[in-house]
């Protein structure tokens, strides 16, 4: 099999950012309330053919209700959902042209692997012979060709997983929505899984939407990814985008991880910020501007990963964007190590950093209660008002 | 204490079996080993006719029973909300509590007053039959909905999307997945009809004698050997009944084992190819 492409690549022409461009699905202020519940509260948001896009949020943020409104299970309380320039206002789900893969598989227990992938097919009257050729075709895709006599209960999750995924593109819908495709499987199998699923995507162009809470799953799988979050989107856009530049703390802090620090903005330049962090002797210095007033309170977020830790710590340090601290804690995960730093001003700061060659004496980069010098980029932190 | 438990449930049983074969014409007393009760039951009229009316009230009764209580307990499954959900999910259960000389007395009176207005129905086979329905309908509606509820919803809702009518997915998934409760709900409406007496006896008109009514009116002119010739018949086919039920669930069951334990020895062959 091959390696899965990088799906970002097939989106080089991006047509997000291309304002001429009509998205494939078009929702706007689009809400639903179970009584006093909002569970999605008017978003708007549009995926472009050929997209892989993620929902990605934790449980109760409204991604599979929404998801469920674009299959047609939840009627919306108001606003308008449109695919391939149809509104699918009153289209009940047995019209759409989309398929859903649930999270629960719902293969039909009475059923064989062959019956349960013809059966959207029968009710769409296609002929016989031309159902059997597109099931052996699809099954040949998801490699189960020995297993189409089989019933689900004779099948293992991954097995069950593909015949899923068969089912559900096998009428070669416009748009496939997957309800957490991989969360039932282990994470062997997952990751594996992950490739596979892009490849199949990439092979059909099928629109595929994703709802997840797996935040690992999103950045690998999708073109781009809205994080939802209370009914609403957080921030919409790339996995880069997403995670190199969060717009808000929420954001920052569900995708990876970051230290977050409170702070103000004491000088603002024309290409340059400096914030003052409101715990003790630390400022940072951002290489780029932003439309903001001076002494206003900001947070900072800064990934562990963009931190250079080291053990040499001079007399005199840098004014900017750099601290001293205490290894309090190491954490050993094999391909990386976790050091958790702690500050003068009793903060902790998480860092990582790779284990690129092996210690002879299997020491690490610092020991317990070392003193060591922090430092980052001007790049690097990221400034949230949000 | 166990053999006490099983001496308590199945002595009356026992002897009752054994009186069944004593040759005496006093039931309580021992005159040696005779079948001739068994030849005078199946030589008698009267019995036949109330076997056979006896099941065709009970067949009857299951069908009908369990195609209506399966549409109340879809209904009250599945459907999520309509008008008069509460007083309609109140009402169908009410039957099972309801005293059955009470249900009995009332759909008497509903007979009459119908028969005197509109000439139907004569009381009889049809009168028993519907009084049946009426209350067995409940039993079925529970057990299809507790089966429902045990059913994940999505299984419905793949079939819609991918393309199924409302009425296709209730032929090939809905009824399917409910087949057990189905199987259930007809023999227990169909136990459950052979079983009553009370009912039957407000609701009957002459000449229409059901299997219980008869035992019980011959019991009440004293207690006949031949009576319990058809008492033991009676338990003999009932235990074949459990005994086959049983056999075919134990099969099914080991069947399902099996081929858990061969889907899982395999799990790993997906990861394998792809690498």
């Amino acid at each position: 099999m091959t390696q899965a492409t990088d799906t970002s690549k097939l989106f080089e022409n991006q047509p997000w950012l291309d304002p001429d461009a009509e998205p494939f699905v078009k929702i706007r202020a689009l809400t639903k309330t179970f009584g006093s519940f909002t569970a999605v509260s008017s978003v708007d948001l549009d995926i472009y053919e050929g997209e892989l896009f993620s929902l990605l949020g934790g449980s109760g943020c409204g991604k599979t209700t929404l998801l469920r409104m674009l299959a047609g299970f939840e009627e919306p309380s108001s606003g308008t959902i449109s695919i391939d320039g149809v509104d699918m206002a009153n289209i009940p789900p047995y019209q759409r042209p989309v398929n859903m893969m649930f999270q629960s598989y719902a293969l039909f227990p009475h059923m064989t692997v062959e019956q349960n992938v013809g059966y959207g097919l029968k009710q769409d009257r296609v002929e016989k012979n031309e159902i059997a050729e597109r099931v052996a075709e699809i099954l040949a895709i998801v490699e189960l060709t020995p297993f189409n006599k089989r019933k689900p209960h004779q099948l293992s999750g991954g097995q069950r997983q593909r015949v899923a995924l068969a089912r559900s593109l096998v009428k070669k819908p416009k748009v496939l929505l997957l309800d957490e495709p991989l969360a039932a499987l282990d994470k062997r199998l997952r990751e594996q899984t992950q490739f596979e699923l892009m490849n199949i995507q990439h092979q059909l162009g099928v629109t595929f939407i994703v709802v997840t809470h797996d935040q690992e799953e999103a950045m690998t799988l999708s073109t781009r990814i809205a994080v939802m979050d209370q009914g609403q989107f957080s921030q919409i856009g790339t996995p880069t985008d997403i995670y190199e530049y969060p717009q808000t703390r929420f954001v920052a802090n569900f995708i990876g991880s970051a230290n977050m620090f409170e702070g103000r903005v004491v000088e603002n330049g024309d290409n340059h910020v400096i914030v003052r962090s409101s715990h003790g002797d630390l400022s940072f210095y951002i290489d780029h501007s932003f439309e903001i007033r001076e002494n206003i309170g900001v947070s900072i977020a800064l990934r562990p990963e963009k931190i250079t830790l080291s053990r040499e710590v001079p007399e005199t340090i840098d004014e900017y964007n750099t601290v001293k601290g205490i290894v309090d804690d190491i954490g050993y995960l094999g391909n990386f190590s976790i050091y958790r730093i702690l500050l003068e001003n009793d903060k902790i700061i998480a860092v990582t950093h790779p284990n690129q060659s092996r210690p002879r004496d299997a020491r690490h980069l610092a020991e317990w209660d070392d003193e060591v010098l922090l430092s980052w980029a001007p790049s690097s932190p990221i400034l949230l008002t949000k | 204490m166990l053999c006490l438990g099983f001496a308590f449930l199945y002595i009356p049983m026992f002897l009752l079996i054994f009186y069944s074969f004593n040759a005496s014409r006093f039931v309580p007393v021992w005159g040696g080993f005779s079948i001739k009760w068994y030849i005078t039951l199946f030589q008698s009229e009267e019995v036949w006719n109330a076997v056979i009316l006896s099941l065709e009230i009970a067949i009857m009764n299951a069908t009908f029973a369990t195609l209506l209580g399966a549409m109340a307990g879809i209904a009250m499954a599945r459907i999520r909300r309509f008008r008069g959900r509460v007083l309609f999910s109140g009402m169908i259960s009410a039957p099972l509590v309801m005293p059955e000389v009470i249900t009995g007395l009332s759909l008497l009176l509903l007979f009459i007053t119908m028969s005197e207005l509109i000439g139907w129905p004569t009381r009889g086979i049809t009168t028993i039959t519907i009084a049946h329905i009426t209350f067995s309908l409940a039993y079925v509606a529970v057990i299809v909905q507790s089966r429902l509820v045990g059913i994940d919803e999505s299984l419905e809702e793949a079939a819609q999307d991918l393309g199924a009518r409302p009425y296709r997915v209730l032929i090939d998934i809905t009824v399917p997945l409910i087949a057990p409760a189905l199987v259930a709900g007809w023999l227990l409406a169909f136990t459950l009809s052979l079983d009553d007496l009370v009912i039957a006896s407000f609701v009957s008109g002459p000449g229409s004698n059901t299997l219980p009514m008869l035992i019980y009116s011959r019991v009440k002119l004293g207690l006949k050997p031949d009576v319990n010739a058809l008492a033991t018949i009676i338990i003999l086919i009932v235990t074949i009944g459990v005994i086959i039920a049983g056999w075919i669930l134990s099969r099914q069951e080991k069947q399902r084992l099996l081929d858990q334990q061969m889907a899982d020895s395999e799990k790993y062959d997906f990861s394998e190819s792809i690498r």
